[in-house]
């Protein structure tokens, strides 16, 4: 689980998020919704701390996964990031050979045994749908594939490490309509073994594939409750509209 | 005017201009093609010069201007390339990262006799190395440390972020994430910088001359210690100062190809390795 705790943040002057308070389960699909610059891939941002790397950011609050508080000085973020996987808005595999992005998480965290390593890579390729389509040119510039393709690949690249959580920016924005398809298929196939938490501008696709819906609206946590009654029953004016395609 | 006719102009005038700029190239290139190639045989770049360098080659000056590169290069690349890691990797942006941006473009300003007498009061006096390759190859090396600085940073900063992102996602420390994901990415542009550097340092002649240059020395270097012949200096010697400097133009001459030649040549190599990196 992860417990959002009275978080605010800060870049520079201007105060991004306010007041964040939710709990997002496990073994789910959790996705934040709101219109561009509402808060919602910086929050996400927060939960394996990609925001460290941002110069002049401030955070109040505690964001905790599994009980323990990320921000807590002890807190390895290396070691945080390692049970916190992420996979961005635009495909981006390293350019060198597929079987080396998958298995780079698995160097990184010092594996040395080449067949074991084989072995890894092959079981994330596989959960991540990909294999069929990758299995022959294994050694192939991964930068070669396709959109899509290269997608599933971040994708795998994150599962080789097995992280508990695995968070989303948009992982479709950047692809065609197949397969954008194919994506969500395999976040909906994931879920029974990952919590994941999904930014999407696509609110269908939240519709589609989340369990709860938080929306997100000028860095304020409007509303945040199941995905069906987020759509169909939304407790706020500001939900109703925007889900409805009034704004946004 | 009518405004199409104006531009019409305005082109043409540009269109001269930048053929003007190749123009020049090709005849200076020609010129000293023409005047050398007359002089260039096995023998020329194989045997010690001789009868006043009026006859025989320029061997030594050419090993000469190789150690030089080697040697200058062997100091200035991972200086260069660690500070240029440091100032694109570490620094952030603020006034102290303008301000090492700012000294390397001077010291990139500096004229190159000031090197040349900065490596004498330096290296030649001060550290009591004497005239030799080594003096010359630290001041050469100093003179260079800009051009490999700035490219370092250049191919660093166009290595995309979203790279560093994906392996930090990954739980990689900054290190690791330079080392196994950015500097590869990086390599082709820093090794070009490289080969842009070895062309400026090797047709030097300021900074040398109080540092390692020998007038006349018919003889292989055995040691850092020792003076060395070298190119550019040659050059300068033969067309002012021999015995007969008549006589002596066509050596001139061939001594500037050659010399032209290893730049082309540095040259070269630098766009085949930009182009190689471009494709993939």
């Amino acid at each position: 689980m992860i417990q959002i705790k009275n978080v605010n943040f800060y870049y520079k002057d201007f105060h991004a998020l306010t007041d964040i308070n939710m709990q997002i389960p496990d073994k789910a699909v959790t996705a934040f919704i709101g219109p561009s610059g509402c808060g919602k891939s910086t929050l996400l941002r927060l939960i394996n701390r990609m925001n460290d790397l941002i110069d002049g950011t401030r955070l109040t609050g505690n964001i905790l996964v599994e009980g323990q508080d990320i921000y807590d000085k002890k807190v390895e973020v290396e070691e945080l990031r390692k049970k916190v996987g992420m996979v961005f808005q635009k495909p981006n595999p390293f350019p060198k050979t597929i079987f080396e992005n998958v298995a780079y998480g698995l160097r990184v965290q010092g594996m040395k045994n080449e067949s074991e390593i084989k072995d890894r890579v092959e079981d994330a390729i596989k959960k991540a749908a990909l294999w069929s389509e990758v299995e022959r040119i294994l050694n192939n510039n991964a930068t070669n594939l396709s959109g899509g393709q290269q997608q599933r690949l971040c994708i795998a690249r994150c599962l080789a490490v097995e992280p508990h959580v695995i968070l989303m920016d948009e992982p479709a924005s950047a692809l065609d309509p197949i397969s954008t398809a194919k994506i969500e298929e395999l976040v909906l196939d994931l879920k029974s073994k990952y919590t994941i938490v999904i930014v999407t501008h696509n609110m269908q696709q939240a519709l589609r594939i989340s369990d709860n819906t938080a929306f997100f609206y000028l860095g304020e946590l409007v509303e945040y409750n199941n995905t069906r009654d987020i759509f169909h029953n939304p407790a706020q004016e500001k939900t109703k509209n925007y889900v409805t395609g009034q704004f946004g | 005017m009518k405004a199409i006719t104006k531009q019409k102009i305005v082109f043409s005038i540009l269109k001269v201009m930048s053929f003007m700029v190749i123009a020049i190239l090709f005849l200076i290139i020609g010129f000293i093609f023409v005047k050398g190639i007359g002089v260039i045989n096995w023998g020329f770049i194989s045997k010690m010069p001789e009868e006043g360098m009026l006859k025989g080659g320029i061997l030594p000056a050419i090993v000469g201007t190789l150690c030089l590169i080697g040697g200058s290069m062997l100091f200035a690349f991972p200086i260069g390339v660690f500070s240029g890691i440091y100032i694109n990797e570490f620094l952030k942006d603020g006034p102290l990262k303008r301000f090492m941006r700012l000294m390397t473009d001077n010291l990139a300003g500096i004229p190159s006799i000031v090197f040349g007498l900065f490596g004498m009061a330096l290296f030649v006096n001060k550290l009591k190395f004497g005239d030799s390759i080594l003096a010359g190859s630290l001041t050469l090396g100093i003179l260079a440390l800009p051009v490999i600085i700035r490219t370092t940073e250049e191919a660093l900063r166009s290595v995309d972020d979203l790279h560093r992102q994906a392996s930090y996602a990954l739980g990689a420390s900054k290190l690791y994430t330079i080392k196994k994901v950015v500097l590869p990415i990086a390599l082709p542009n820093i090794i070009t910088g490289l080969i842009l550097a070895i062309g400026r340092v090797s047709g030097e002649t300021a900074p040398i001359l109080f540092t390692v240059a020998a007038y006349f020395l018919p003889k292989l270097p055995h040691s850092l210690f020792e003076q060395a012949m070298a190119l550019p200096y040659h050059l300068y010697v033969l067309a002012t100062s021999g015995t007969d400097i008549e006589k002596a133009k066509p050596m001139a001459f061939g001594t500037a190809l050659i010399l032209i030649t290893i730049v082309l040549i540095c040259n070269l190599l630098a766009n085949l390795i930009r182009a190689k990196f471009k494709k993939k």
